[in-house]
């Protein structure tokens, strides 16, 4: 950004605030000048509001696409200098069009918000939720370990399904979705885009397999088994070391991985 | 020794040059770093320079290229100023001792070790207009598992993966050659063991290899693992890495010399066409 020449006082009288501040009041985040507020304090404050609204979505009050953007490029470099996982998941509601077709827009603006809610609900302060686009919604989750990747998004997925969302006098109505997860690549830095786009395969394929499920990509961690080590040292403990034979072997190790006790098997 | 059957002009122009359709890109990889993936890269090239082909050794190790340090070259134009506009492809290209063409990345490719649309589209629009005038392009790729690897490895229609038979080299290889196989539905990668303590070790850890990926990995197509041979422990190989010349120039004759010529014997026999 250029920098910025200092200016000399700031005339508020010759600016055109009358549509920021309609924004801003539509968002309700307009308070006029406060006595004794300088120009600048004041016009700072406006800056701040509309920056806000910017990043909202106004249906559901959830950031919006412009705010998963910035969220995403932050996440990409934490993970690129920390190796941290963050996992991001797309949310897409199933057969949106036909609650729409069924009950009208106003009942799918309500089915909107209610997931909405309900999805913010689901995710601890630190994570980010978003609506992506029409019935799409994102969520980041930062320190998400893979482990535990896939139980966060099942736990979003049948909370969503357990809901009966209000349309209407006496009709409630019951949505699912499908989700599509992928980490960020560790240690390296990915873009936004690639991310997305492996995020979004994944949720297709959610989609192309019967909906109302979650798919996540593999994260690319060197991820190598005890068991797998096991028999991919084989040939060493055949050969030389004794000392590694004692962390491998012929027999499998058990379930916690531990392939120490070998010396009865 | 060193036969230069590659053109001498300084800058041969690769638009002067004639077209081969065959041109093979393989990808030279390891699961781990300090493996030795450049110095085969470099000698294999010399190898096969030495059987008559048309070598081009691309630094495709964007964010900790070292080509240049075992080649001893530290050229004015690299791969860099290409991406940045500043130079012509054909003037980054230049010949390394050992008769086969570089394109060395130069430092400042760190910047695009961030895989950027804009850095894969150049990456392939450099490639393709490399490929129709050589025999063989080797890729030295960085190690493991980033972005710009597998993206490099995936313009390859062979793999290379170099290893040694340490525990962690090994580990490093299977999980590189697994993720290979989930994302880039390779059937086919071909194992190079270097400093190799005894003969048939590196055939004997390729099988094991190939076991626990028959155990482990399921796909739905076969994953098969070549054994393309190994490279003995060799004290001239630290010697010549010291001097920074390439072992194929300084002492082709020693055991792990030969057991370069013996790989590019048989990537002549699998992969790469006979020279005409």
């Amino acid at each position: 950004m250029a920098p910025l020449t200092p200016s000399s006082q700031i005339d508020l009288q010759a600016l055109q605030l009358d549509d920021a501040r309609a924004l801003l009041k539509h968002g309700a985040k307009d308070s006029p000048q406060e006595a004794g507020e300088s120009a600048t304090g004041y016009l700072q404050r406006v800056i701040d509001g509309l920056c806000e609204i910017s990043l909202k979505d106004p249906l559901t009050g959830l950031g919006n696409r412009r705010h998963l953007r910035s969220t995403l490029e932050r996440a990409i470099e934490t993970v690129a200098r920390s190796g941290e996982s963050v996992l991001l998941l797309l949310l897409d509601i199933d057969h949106f069009k036909a609650i729409n077709d069924t009950h009208g827009h106003l009942a799918g603006d309500q089915v909107l918000q209610a997931i909405a809610n309900c999805l913010a609900d689901c995710v601890r302060p630190m994570d980010t939720v978003v609506r992506y686009g029409g019935e799409e919604f994102a969520v980041i989750l930062p320190h998400c370990r893979p482990l535990f990747g896939r139980a966060v998004a099942e736990r979003i997925r049948q909370t969503v399904a357990s809901l009966s969302i209000p349309v209407g006098a006496r009709i409630n109505v019951q949505a699912t979705i499908s989700i599509g997860g992928a980490y960020a690549p560790e240690w390296v830095r990915s873009t936004a885009d690639l991310w997305i786009e492996r995020a979004d395969q994944q949720l297709y394929r959610a989609k192309s397999s019967g909906r109302n499920q979650v798919c996540l990509d593999q994260p690319r961690e060197l991820s190598v088994s005890a068991e797998e080590k096991g028999l991919l040292f084989a040939h060493i403990a055949t050969d030389e070391a004794t000392m590694i034979r004692n962390f491998s072997g012929d027999a499998p190790p058990d379930t916690q991985g531990n392939a120490t006790d070998r010396v009865n098997a | 020794m060193n036969d230069v059957l590659t053109p001498t002009a300084e800058h041969p122009s690769t638009a002067k040059l004639p077209l081969r359709p065959h041109g093979k890109v393989l990808a030279v990889t390891s699961g781990k770093g300090g493996v030795g993936k450049t110095f085969v890269s470099a000698n294999l090239a010399a190898a096969l320079a030495k059987r008559g082909h048309k070598v081009l050794v691309l630094d495709a190790d964007l964010g900790l290229a070292n080509l240049d340090v075992v080649l001893n070259l530290y050229p004015k134009i690299t791969l860099h100023d290409v991406f940045i506009g500043k130079a012509r492809l054909e003037d980054a290209i230049l010949q390394a001792p050992g008769g086969f063409s570089v394109l060395l990345a130069g430092s400042g490719m760190v910047e695009y070790s961030r895989l950027t649309p804009e850095v894969r589209d150049e990456f392939l629009r450099i490639i393709s207009s490399l490929v129709p005038h050589y025999d063989v392009v080797l890729l030295d790729t960085g190690a493991g598992i980033s972005d710009v690897v597998l993206f490099a490895v995936s313009l390859a229609s062979e793999v290379l993966m170099v290893a040694t038979p340490e525990p962690t080299s090994l580990t490093d290889a299977y999980a590189t050659i697994k993720v290979l196989v989930g994302q880039q539905q390779r059937q086919t990668v071909r194992v190079i063991v270097n400093q190799a303590a005894r003969p048939g070790s590196g055939l004997a850890i390729t099988n094991q290899l190939q076991q626990v990926l028959d155990r482990f990995v399921v796909t739905d197509h076969p994953i098969r693992l070549v054994h393309m041979g190994d490279i003995p422990v060799d004290p001239e190989v630290r010697q010549a890495i010291m001097r920074r010349q390439l072992l194929m120039q300084a002492t082709p004759g020693c055991p792990a010399g030969m057991a370069i010529s013996q790989l590019a014997r048989k990537l002549e026999e699998s992969v790469i066409p006979k020279p005409a």
